[in-house]
C-alpha cells in the first residue's frame, strides 16, 4: 500500500520528481528499471514493513519530468543528490534494479554519505564483450516476458504481459512505454558502459549485489563482475529471473531486509 | 513540374529465403550474405543508370545515404555525387542527403557539399534528413532522445559556415569549434538549395515551412498512403501563412513502365516483389528506437514504415494489390501517365522523384524502364504547374530555375 504519491521539484521546477513511498523506519529510496510500469510492487510492500521506502520516478517517466535538463549520469546523479534534500533525507539505503542499479552504484560512488547500504539487483553498467546484456530497452514487447521471466507462463509474467483492452488504452500504453525507456536510453546508448567501472572503486557503503540465477537479460557473469569491483560487497543469487523482485518478492525482501538489518 | 531520378544502389542478390530466414535487412543483416566478386561491378552500373537518367533528359539524379543496409550500398552519397558530376553536365544533382548528426564535426557536410557545388558547378541540392533510426540510433549509434536537437544545432552551424563573412567561433551543446571557416565556400549564394527529406514527424513539416525549405517525403507505400503525410505538410506550410507553391514539396514514387499492362507484370513484379518482401524486412526492434519520435508525433497514431506491422501488410501483397495501393505505378504508358498526374495533382508536388530502379532489377531493365518513362510518360506530366517559379533549384543548372 502507498501511504504517499506525491510530486516534488527541484531547481525551480526544471526537474520534477513523482515519488511514491509508504512505510515507517530508516529511509530507503527504490530506483526502479526500463520495465517497471507501475513504479510499486509487493517487494516494497514487504519492505515497507521495517523502512519507510521511496520510489521515485526517473526524470520523464510518468509523472515525474525534465530529462530533457539532464545531459548524462552525472546530471541525474545531482538530481537525485537535490531530490534527497528535498525529501529531508541524509544518508538513506538505495535499492535499484537494473538501470536502477546503475543510478544507486553511480550515486553512492559519486557522493558517499548518501549511502547507508547499497543493495544492487542484476545491475546494469558494466559491459563484457564476451556476454553482452540484451537490448532490453529495444526488444518487441512479444520477446520481452521469455528474457525477462524464469517462468514466461507463470501467472506473475503473464500479469505482466497483460494487453490492454481497448486501441485508445494500447496506444497509451505504447507511448508510456516508450517514454519509459527512452527516458533512460538517454543515460545508457548504445552501451551501458558509461565509466561507471573508474568510479566503483569509491563504493564504501557495505553493498549487496542480488541477482535472479535463472536472468537471461543481464548474464550472472556480471554479479561476479560486480562483486570483484566493488569492495567486500556480498553476493546473492536467488531462484528467479531478470525480474526476480516480483518473480519472488519474498525470498528476496527476506534477503534485503537481513542483509539491511534495522 | 521537375522529375528527378532517385537511384537507392540496392544489393540484388539476397538469397530466396531472405525474408523468412533472417530478421532484417538493416543494422543487422549478416555480411557473409555479401558477395563482393558478384558486386564487382554494382556502382558502375549504378551511375550509368543515373547517367543514363541525364541523357534521357530527367532534370535531377537523386542519391541518399544508409548504413548496415542491404537496400541501400551507400553509406556515403557524397562519393557517388563527386564521381556524377564528372560524368554529367545538365542535370542537378541532388544528395538526399548527409544525415547531419551523424559528423563529427557537422562542418565536414558543410565542406564536401561545398566541394560537390564547385564540382558539379552549382548543380546542388543539398539535403539534410535526421536520419533514420535504424542508420542513426543503430548503424551509429547516436541516443535517439537528443538525435533531433543534434541535427537542428548540427544544421545551424553548416547555414552559419556557409554565410557568415567573418571566422566565428561556434559554442554549441554538441559541438565546439572555435574557429570555424571552412574552405572552399559553396558556388551558390546564399548556399546551394536545402531539401529535406523526412518520414512523416510533425516537427519536421513546421520546421521546414518555417525555414522555407523543401519538404521531402520518401515513402516507400505510395502516393495513396503518402496523402495524410503531404496533407499534413501543406496544413503546416498554411499555418506559417507561406505560399502554396507546389515546388516547396517533393515526393518519392516507385514506377514501371512497359508496353502493355501485363507486359509490366510479367517484367517487373520479381523485382518489386523483392523489393518489399526482402529490402524492407526490418526487425520490429529496429523500427523505432525509443525515443526517435517525439511524443506529439506519436501521439497522430502513425507507425513506422517499417517492422512487424509493416511486415504483416507487406506480405499479403500481390500485384494488383501493389497497384491498388499505389505503392507502385506500373503499366502502359498511358497508364502510368494517368496515376501518375493523380499523384502529382493530389499531393501537390512539384519536385517528382521516381524509382525505376527497384529491388533486383536488373542494369538493362533499369534502363528499358527510364528510356520508357523519359519517352512516354515525362514530357506528359512535364507542365503540370504552370505559372509556379521553382525557388529551389540550383543556379547551375543550364537553364535552370
Amino acid at each position: 500500500m502507498i501511504d504517499d504519491d506525491r510530486t516534488l521539484d527541484i531547481r525551480e521546477g526544471a526537474v520534477r520528481f513523482r515519488v511514491l513511498s509508504a512505510g515507517r523506519g530508516p529511509h530507503l529510496v527504490s530506483f526502479h528499471s526500463f520495465h517497471e510500469r507501475g513504479g510499486w510492487s509487493p517487494f516494497l510492500d514487504r519492505l515497507a514493513a521495517r523502512y519507510t521506502v521511496h520510489a521515485p520516478f526517473h526524470p520523464g517517466v510518468q509523472g515525474s519530468s525534465g530529462v530533457e535538463t539532464l545531459d548524462d549520469v552525472l546530471d541525474l546523479v545531482l538530481a537525485y543528490d537535490e531530490l534527497l534534500d528535498r525529501l529531508g533525507i541524509g544518508a538513506a539505503h538505495l535499492i535499484g534494479h537494473f538501470f536502477g542499479g546503475m543510478v544507486a552504484a553511480e550515486l553512492a560512488a559519486t557522493l558517499r554519505q548518501r549511502a547507508a547500504k547499497l543493495v544492487l539487483v542484476s545491475p546494469l553498467g558494466l559491459w563484457r564483450d564476451d556476454a553482452p546484456s540484451q537490448d532490453l530497452l529495444i526488444l518487441p514487447q512479444e520477446d520481452l516476458p521469455a528474457v525477462l521471466f524464469r517462468d514466461p507462463a507463470s501467472e506473475v509474467a503473464r500479469r505482466w504481459a497483460a494487453a490492454p483492452q481497448t486501441e485508445e488504452e494500447t496506444l497509451a500504453a505504447q507511448i508510456e512505454s516508450i517514454q519509459r525507456r527512452a527516458s533512460m536510453a538517454k543515460f545508457v546508448w548504445p552501451i551501458p558502459d558509461k565509466g561507471l567501472q573508474k568510479r566503483l572503486h569509491r563504493i564504501t557503503a557495505p553493498t549487496l549485489v542480488l541477482w535472479g540465477d535463472a536472468d537471461r537479460a543481464n548474464p550472472v557473469v556480471y554479479a561476479e563482475e560486480w562483486q570483484r569491483r566493488v569492495k567486500g560487497a556480498a553476493l546473492l543469487l536467488v531462484p528467479g529471473g531478470h525480474m526476480v523482485l516480483h518473480e519472488a518478492p519474498d525470498t528476496a525482501a527476506a534477503a534485503v531486509m537481513e542483509f539491511l538489518g534495522t | 513540374m521537375k522529375i528527378c531520378f532517385f537511384h537507392l544502389m540496392p544489393y540484388r542478390f539476397l538469397p530466396e529465403d531472405f525474408e523468412n530466414r533472417y530478421r532484417s535487412v538493416w543494422v543487422d543483416v549478416p555480411h557473409h550474405l555479401y558477395d563482393p566478386e558478384k558486386t564487382r561491378g554494382l556502382y558502375h552500373e549504378f551511375l550509368d543508370e543515373l547517367e543514363f537518367a541525364e541523357a534521357q533528359g530527367f532534370d535531377g539524379l537523386c542519391v541518399n545515404e544508409h548504413h548496415n543496409n542491404a537496400y541501400g550500398l551507400m553509406p556515403s552519397p557524397n562519393l557517388m555525387a563527386a564521381a556524377l558530376t564528372r560524368r554529367t553536365s545538365r542535370a542537378a544533382v541532388i544528395v538526399l542527403g548527409n544525415s547531419l548528426a551523424a559528423y563529427n564535426p557537422p562542418l565536414r557536410v558543410a565542406e564536401e557539399f561545398a566541394m560537390l557545388d564547385l564540382l558539379s558547378r552549382g548543380r546542388l541540392v543539398a539535403g539534410f534528413p535526421v536520419g533514420t533510426s535504424m542508420d542513426m540510433n543503430f548503424a551509429y549509434g547516436i541516443d535517439p532522445t537528443t538525435l533531433r536537437d543534434r541535427y537542428h544545432e548540427a544544421h545551424d552551424l553548416v547555414i552559419q559556415a556557409w554565410t557568415r563573412p567573418e571566422v566565428f567561433a561556434f559554442n554549441g551543446k554538441y559541438t565546439q569549434v572555435r574557429y570555424v571557416n571552412i574552405w572552399p565556400q559553396p558556388l551558390q549564394k546564399p548556399h546551394p538549395p536545402v531539401w529535406i527529406p523526412g518520414g512523416g514527424s510533425v516537427e519536421t513539416w513546421e520546421w521546414t515551412a518555417k525555414l522555407d525549405y523543401v519538404y521531402c517525403y520518401l515513402s516507400y507505400y505510395g502516393y495513396k498512403r503518402g496523402k495524410a503525410t503531404m496533407d499534413g505538410f501543406w496544413e503546416a506550410i498554411a499555418r506559417v501563412g507561406a505560399d502554396d507553391n507546389p515546388y516547396r514539396a517533393g515526393f518519392l514514387q516507385l514506377v514501371c513502365v512497359a508496353d502493355t499492362d501485363a507486359e509490366a507484370e510479367r517484367l517487373y513484379f520479381p523485382h518489386v516483389h523483392y523489393f518489399y518482401q526482402k529490402c524492407l524486412n526490418v526487425w520490429e526492434g529496429f523500427a523505432e528506437a525509443p525515443g526517435y519520435r517525439t511524443v506529439k508525433t506519436l501521439q497522430t497514431g502513425t507507425k513506422p514504415q517499417v517492422g512487424a506491422q509493416a511486415k504483416k501488410i507487406r506480405q499479403s501483397l500481390n500485384w494488383q494489390k501493389y497497384l491498388e495501393q499505389g505503392y507502385v505505378i506500373a503499366g502502359s504508358p498511358r497508364t502510368v501517365r494517368e496515376q501518375l498526374t493523380d499523384c502529382i495533382k493530389s499531393l501537390r508536388v512539384g519536385h517528382l522523384m521516381v524509382l525505376l530502379q527497384i529491388g533486383s532489377m536488373p542494369k538493362e531493365l533499369t534502363l528499358h524502364n527510364t528510356a520508357l518513362f523519359a519517352r512516354d510518360v515525362m514530357p506528359h506530366v512535364r507542365d503540370l504547374w504552370p505559372g509556379y517559379k521553382d525557388r529551389w533549384w540550383p543556379s547551375g543548372v543550364p537553364n535552370g530555375a
